[in-house]
């Protein structure tokens, strides 16, 4: 198709609306550039689907997800934005709001609104309970109908506070789509009946997700880190310049045996990804004069605290596809696989050794492998959560749809890989309907998680009308309307096509992927 | 040696079997016979007959005549990776030569033809386990749960079993957090609920009906010791939940719903009063004739129940 009929598409389509035309003809715009100058390798990895730049574009001109520093923003006002700094709670919102809008991302909606407690609490002298509810509740009914896009992030936690008792309430009564929540515990701060609070709140809507926040804080400095858009954990005041990421389903198809994989295809496919992270992030910092945005001047953020994120796929697969490369594997092969619930990556031991070896790997490349502009020099491990195209292949390093052993089993069979993944790993649990009149559940299975090494619990109570379609969050309903009347959210498109494509509605209800792609859903 | 017990299942995550998180051990045996029995294949012990062997397409079954019981390797994490049991299968008190089926896990596809062919309507599919293989399989989850249920089959037969178990969970230093609960249907005699008591933390107690006559029918036998059961649950401050599987037109409880709210009303206000719904979900012979219970039927049930003073009613999660 030219691009004046793909103009001339998005234009005329009856369910989008004005503001969903202009970001799609923006991309479209921005797409009718040449690509970033790549190697005729990267090149053809690309088009083989093994390495792929999520459709951010072909020239990137803003970092795929920001953090601004909201705390200086409120403490110090904004020249640029001729405000004074925040004197009380109405204030602190006010510019709050504001700065949204100035806050680009990928997805042209802010995936990160801060970490609203902090940001909060100190202007809470002299308002009662009720004020503060009051107010707060407004506040997340504007978050939910003006910047409608699941992928945007509050964090609360993990001090107990008024403000983060609150938002709890909120979010379980308001049950909105947006704005997508964690919660951050730390078992040497955060008090039982708080986390208590968070997970009976799953059980009623899905959300929060609970972040391990010692593990977390550990991976990066003093000056902090957020979770934004679905489970990417960032340096605060920084970001992802962009997102690349390998599938590690094609890597394993490319590979002879085990030993060629770590030894030849995995490298070298890691390798290509690199090529394309250091151009796309060359282009935003060199050329698109992001950088000299007030953001930057009025030190909301700091060009230094941005990394590309390194991200993967298709660890089930992968793992799956080299088990039956082994000469014992013989009689294992894949439709054996498929046939028996109790084999195969998520199950079997070796399968699980083997996957994590490949997580192994993969830290170690990264941590080894210098980037022109990275946290520290380096790009952060992501295991990524799948986009809307993404077909036969299992997002992150998940165990695949419908083959999931019992909540605790499945954590006990993942847990080891989260150490690896610095910038963020999602494992989705369903938990069947019953959770929903045992919180006490949720809670211990939430705790026993943290504690075996999970950076990131989230949860999928199974038929909620709120559900995790992939990292956000998304009406059932809505997804089921959506053919015939189009949606206010942009995310419920995403879902809609995710849907589709993977037919979650015959299985149980999870996450499968969370990524704007441009592409318009018919 | 430690004592064993014949285990159908173990469930490493439940939310329906007591309070909080829970592992649930299902024991293979029962003492009734109820035509409603959602799980029959756990009512019989297998008599190794092994009529199933040639009817399992994966060949994950076959006889063995051992003399003594060679305990099953424990692989803890790939156990409960698997959600389901050690793949060795061996009879306890094997003292001369015996016969006994072996059912590989790893093999079995699940697709429960064994049990079809079955003529004492039993599995080959369970796994001896001796009180330190169980402790270890708990040991694997302790910072997941919030305790552990026994349940059946009727577990309460293989009560010695139990109690080491109990014990053993009571007086370790990593597992003494836990909850041990009994999932009963109330037959159990009250010496062997003395010996119970010391380690046992609650009791969910069926009361399948009202009446005699209509126990009788549903079960196979009488009510009195349930009710007995009950009352020295009460006795003890142990009666966790008493439990209601409403069959629409069989069970008794809305025909003697003054009788039964009278009774339900006296209990301590903790005991909770679970209303399960019957459905025909791997019910065989005619109790598969038998109407489904709707949400409605306990929707109507509760509120008889509300109106004479029972309090602490539970509604199902689910209706299927
Ligand atoms: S359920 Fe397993 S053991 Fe039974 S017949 Fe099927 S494959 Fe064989
Ligand atoms: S399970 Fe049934 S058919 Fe198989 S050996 Fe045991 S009693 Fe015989």
């Amino acid at each position: 198709m030219t691009l004046q009929d793909n103009i001339e598409k998005i234009v005329t389509h009856p369910h989008l609306s004005p503001k969903q035309k202009s970001n799609y003809l923006a991309l479209e715009a921005e797409n009718s550039l040449p690509y970033v100058a790549v190697s005729e390798q990267v090149n053809n990895a690309m088009k083989q689907g093994i390495i792929c730049d999520m459709f951010e574009g072909h020239a990137p001109f803003k970092p795929r997800y920001v953090l601004p520093d909201y705390a200086k923003y409120l403490q110090q006002g904004s020249q640029y934005l001729e405000l004074s700094p925040a004197e009380d709670f109405d204030d602190a919102l006010n510019a709050l709001t504001i700065l949204y809008f100035h806050v680009p991302s990928v997805t042209n909606i802010p995936v990160y609104l801060g970490q609203l407690d902090a940001l909060l609490m100190p202007f809470t002298k002299g308002l009662d309970t009720d004020a503060i509810y009051r107010k707060l509740k407004r506040f997340w009914i504007l978050l939910d109908r003006t910047l409608p896009d699941a992928f945007m992030h509050v964090n609360i936690g993990p001090t107990d506070n008024i403000i983060c008792r609150t938002i709890l309430r909120i979010d379980a009564e308001l049950q909105q789509i947006a704005p997508n929540l964690t919660f951050m515990y730390d078992p040497a701060v955060t008090p039982d009946d708080l986390l208590f609070q968070a997970t009976s709140n799953i059980c009623q809507c899905g959300k929060p997700h609970i972040a391990n926040y010692p593990l977390h804080a550990d991976a990066f400095d003093t000056r902090g880190f957020g979770i934004v858009s679905c489970y990417n954990a960032l340096p605060l005041a920084g970001g992802a310049n962009t997102l690349v990421r390998v599938n590690l389903k094609e890597v394993a198809l490319n590979a002879n045996s085990i030993d060629d994989f770590f030894a030849q295809t995995l490298p070298y496919y890691s390798q290509l990804a690199f090529e394309l992270i250091e151009v796309r992030s060359a282009f935003l910092h060199q050329q698109s004069h992001f950088f000299d945005s007030f953001l930057v001047k009025e030190q909301l953020i700091d060009e230094s605290r941005f990394a590309p994120m390194f991200g993967i796929y298709g660890m089930a697969e992968a793992v799956n596809i080299l088990q039956a490369l082994l000469p014992s594997a013989a009689e294992v092969t894949t439709t054996n696989v498929a046939s028996k619930p109790n084999t195969g990556y998520g199950h079997n031991l070796d399968a699980n050794e083997l996957g994590l070896r490949i997580s192994a790997a993969l830290d170690n490349i990264v941590k080894s492998t210098p980037v022109t502009y990275g946290y520290n020099g380096r790009a952060l491990l992501h295991s990524q959560s799948g986009i809307s195209l993404d077909k036969n292949v299992t997002p992150g390093v998940r165990i695949p749809y419908g083959s999931e052993p019992d909540p605790i089993s499945h954590i006990q069979a993942l847990a080891e890989h989260h150490q690896y993944y610095t910038a963020g790993i999602s494992d989705i649990l369903t938990i069947d309907e019953t959770v929903k009149a045992n919180p006490q559940a949720m809670f211990q299975l939430c705790k026993g998680a943290l504690s075996s090494g999970f950076r990131e619990f989230s949860a999928n109570v199974a038929n909620n009308d709120l559900v995790r379609v992939t990292g956000y969050m998304v009406k059932r309903s809505d997804i089921e309307t959506f053919k015939q009347c189009g949606s206010r959210t942009n995310t419920t498109g995403l879902a809609a096509e995710a849907a589709i494509n993977t037919g979650i509605f015959q299985r149980q209800a999870r996450v499968i992927a969370h990524e704007q792609a441009p592409f318009i859903h018919e | 040696m430690s004592k064993h017990a014949v285990v159908s299942q173990i469930l490493p995550f439940s939310c329906v079997d007591g309070p909080g998180s829970r592992l649930v051990i299902f024991l293979q045996g029962c003492n009734y016979q109820c035509k409603n029995c959602h799980n029959p294949h756990t009512i019989s012990l297998c008599d190794a007959c092994g009529d199933c062997i040639d009817s399992c397409p994966e060949q994950a079954l076959s006889l063995i005549h051992s003399q003594a019981m060679p305990l099953p390797q424990l692989r803890s994490q790939e156990m409960l990776l698997h959600g389901d049991l050690i793949p060795v299968n061996h009879s306890p008190s094997s003292s001369q030569s015996k016969p006994h089926i072996v059912w590989d896990s790893t093999k079995c596809s699940q697709c429960d033809t064994c049990i079809t062919v079955c003529p004492r309507q039993s599995t080959p599919k369970t796994s001896h386990y001796s009180v330190e293989q169980m402790l270890e399989v708990i040991y694997g989850q302790r910072h997941f749960i919030n305790g552990i249920t026994l349940s059946g089959g009727e577990a309460s037969l293989q009560l010695p079993f139990i109690i080491e178990l109990f014990s053993a969970i009571k007086s370790s230093e990593h597992l003494s957090h836990l909850s041990c609960m009994l999932d009963t249907n109330g037959s159990l005699s009250s010496t062997g609920w003395h010996k119970l008591l010391p380690f046992l933390d609650g009791a969910m107690v069926d009361l399948k009906a009202w009446q005699q006559d209509t126990h009788h029918y549903i079960t196979g036998r009488d009510n009195h010791s349930v009710f007995t059961s009950i009352e020295l649950l009460v006795q003890h401050n142990k009666l966790y939940e008493v439990r209601l599987l409403h069959i629409p037109g069989i069970t008794d409880y809305e025909h003697d719903i003054d009788a039964l709210g009278g009774y339900l009303s006296n209990l301590p206000t903790e005991t909770r009063v679970k209303l399960n719904a019957f459905h025909h979900h791997g019910v065989k012979g005619i109790g598969s004739t038998w109407p489904q219970c709707t949400q409605a039927d306990i929707a109507r049930l509760a509120n008889q129940l509300t109106q004479r003073g029972v309090t602490n009613i539970v509604l199902p999660s689910l209706y299927i």
